[in-house]
């Protein structure tokens, strides 16, 4: 279902001890294994906790409170459509209800097909070309159902 | 071969900046990636270089490329677009090599030599005299912040930059990043110059990886070069917590912990990040400090009014003709702001409401718009600048819809280390739902005001002790727009 690899333990451990000197390490330590593995599985934290020497409960807890970092992962493709108010301002409620109806899914979902996850965002910063969204990674403006169909179809 | 220049700031990427560009190399031009200008109605914007200067196009569509390389008349020929009203009414200080330069070739730091020139003593009390307070939102003097830290004894000491720009509605340090990162660079070098700090980290958005990518492409190229001495500046990306663009929380999750709230005392300036003194200032701060060493403290001083002095890039977002990035003294008023410069909504109906200040700043009616764009002259109208952000509505907004967001994004974001924050945004957004569905009105909203009492003084932040803002604003500049469910019925 997802383009990434399972999740590995003498990766995942290469890649968290890559970062073990760095002071405050572990969000980018997080932010690595998303990379690699698409999200921070379970069994991922008794590692980060072993390298870091750190408890499992304090991994779980930064693990648990960012909303980018997420147990399971995510679809082939990633739309990240903006909620906050200057998407709101130009109708992008109805935008995003719209999206969402069409593919099926809830904020957070995946289509059924595994193709697409629809994540909830506040604020991309392209607030001047609203509404706004992050379609895999790449921006997408100035959005009506038809430019949104469009971005998420064709990238 | 004729040279263009073409934006690559995420916005004009938003609106097709890249397949214009591709365009532009397809035709033979040599392309230069830039910045925005900030008039992002106009993006995407294309610039020609002539005999005469830059001449510019926009918003251009890969099928205009040939015409405009031909030179011939163009509809969308905008001419010298420095001489554009829109950008000529503009004090351009902090932005103003942003949109012009390639922002990976390093400049001159001017300002830095300067620094490095009169001493750090003197570099603190020009920044203090020049009247600089925080941008990020809290508008704290930033002389007064470096001073304490350069007067804490430590082993080390640190530099941080507060580029979690969360605030819906702001833009303005991502166009920064993306469009002139030296001169953030430039900035905390010199604040870590008058502080003594060895060591400076900038911490940005998971939803900002066009800046992320452009500042640590910069970052390589200052450390490649050797501009910056035994100071090294290291990029850091939060992880989607808004909570984490509070000082506090920001500096545990550099820490590497859950991004929550410390309680104050003791201030970063004295026991901060890793508990060493640190400087925490705005992304809009630190890269204000080479302009004020270059040109002088009083140069600055002159600009702005009352105790807000300089000038503040202002975002214009939402529903607005012309949205973008508008840097000018402080002293504008709201109408001057709104309706001269941003021409109103996008939609070309009325404008019914602003938002000023991000999630935690108050709405504006019309009547409210005589209000001048000052930090006092804002808080006297119960609202706040916050980090410069204008989002414009419409009249199809329903306020209480969006007094009911207010709270509901306050729980989503709250970093459940306070009470009142926690709890009293889910109950305020069942309040909310309440009055919305036209029940016991009155009393509902009585207990949002009191509900909005305890959050303002009780939550150990902005987030929770800010919400009220939004809430109480919506309520007492839209009254009809709360619990008139009823009335419509029986009017119907």
């Amino acid at each position: 279902m997802s383009s990434y690899p399972a999740w590995n333990p003498d990766r995942g451990r290469d890649i968290v001890a890559a970062h073990a000197d760095t002071d405050g390490a572990l969000l980018p330590v997080l932010h690595a294994l998303q990379a690699a593995f698409g999200c921070v599985p379970k069994e991922a934290v008794p590692v980060i906790a072993e390298v870091l020497n750190l408890t499992r409960a304090e991994v779980h807890g930064v693990v648990s409170f960012y909303h980018d970092f997420s147990e399971t992962p995510p679809g082939r493709r990633t739309v990240r459509l903006c909620r906050a108010e200057a998407c709101q301002s130009m109708g992008g409620a109805a935008l995003a209800e719209g999206l969402l109806q069409q593919l099926g899914v809830d904020w957070g979902g995946t289509t059924t097909d595994g193709e697409i996850t629809v994540e909830p965002v506040y604020c991309l910063g392209l607030c001047g070309v609203a509404p706004a969204a992050l379609v895999d990674g790449e921006p997408v403006g100035r959005l009506d159902a038809e430019r949104l169909a469009a971005a998420v179809g064709a990238a | 071969m004729t040279r263009v220049f073409v934006p690559k700031d995420a916005a004009a990427l938003a609106v097709g900046a890249e397949a214009v560009a591709r365009a532009c190399a397809a035709a033979g031009a040599e392309v230069v990636r830039t910045g925005s200008r900030g008039l992002l109605w106009l993006e995407p914007l294309v610039e020609v270089e002539t005999p005469q200067g830059r001449r510019a196009y926009g918003p251009v569509a890969p099928a205009d490329v040939a015409a405009i390389l031909a030179g011939a008349e163009h509809p969308k020929a905008l001419g010298d677009i420095e001489t554009h009203p829109w950008l000529a009414g503009q004090t351009r200080i902090t932005f103003a090599r942003c949109g012009v330069v390639d922002p990976l070739v390093a400049p001159d730091f001017v300002g830095l030599k300067r620094a490095r020139a009169i001493g750090p003593a003197a570099v603190i009390e020009a920044v203090t005299r020049s009247g600089l307070r925080g941008r990020g939102g809290a508008g704290f003097p930033a002389g007064v912040k470096w001073k304490t830290v350069a007067e804490t004894p430590a082993d080390i000491r640190y530099v941080v930059c507060n580029a979690d720009e969360g605030d819906s509605g702001t833009f303005a340090d991502r166009m920064l990043m993306e469009g002139d990162p030296f001169l953030l660079i430039e900035g905390m070098a010199i604040c870590a110059f008058a502080v003594g700090a060895a060591k400076g980290f900038i911490y940005s958005r998971s939803e900002y990886p066009h800046a992320n990518a452009t500042m640590q492409a910069a970052l390589d190229i200052a450390r490649r070069d050797d501009l910056l001495g035994s100071f090294d500046i290291e990029l850091r990306v939060g992880a989607g917590a808004y909570v984490c663009g509070e000082e506090t929380a920001l500096l545990d999750s550099l820490e590497g912990k859950r991004g929550q709230v410390r309680a104050k005392p003791p201030l970063p300036a004295h026991r901060g990040l890793f508990g060493k003194p640190t400087v925490i200032n705005n992304v809009l701060s630190l890269a204000t400090t080479p302009w004020i060493l270059a040109h002088g403290a009083q140069a600055y001083a002159d600009l702005g009014t009352g105790r807000s002095r300089g000038t503040m890039p202002i975002q214009l977002a939402g529903n607005v003709a012309r949205p973008g990035l508008y840097e000018a003294p402080f002293g504008l008023t709201l109408r001057q702001l709104v309706e001269e410069i941003g021409g109103g909504t996008a939609s070309g109906r009325p404008v019914r409401a602003v938002q000023c200040g991000g999630p935690l700043g108050a709405y504006f009616p019309p009547s409210l718009f005589d209000t001048p764009y000052d930090i006092e002259a804002f808080a006297a109208a119960d609202g706040l600048i916050g980090h410069g952000g204008i989002v414009v509505f419409d009249d199809t907004v329903d306020m209480a819809a969006q007094a009911r967001f207010a709270l509901e994004f306050c729980g989503i974001e709250s970093c459940g280390k306070c009470t009142p924050c926690r709890l009293g945004s889910q109950r305020g957004v069942e309040v909310m739902d309440r009055i919305i569905a036209g029940e016991a009105v009155a009393a509902n909203l009585a207990l949002v005001e009191e509900l909005c009492e305890t959050l303002k003084f009780g939550s150990l932040c902005a987030l929770g002790g800010f919400t009220p803002y939004p809430v109480m604003s919506a309520i007492r500049h839209f009254p009809e727009d709360f619990g008139s469910a009823p009335k419509r019925e029986a009017a119907e």
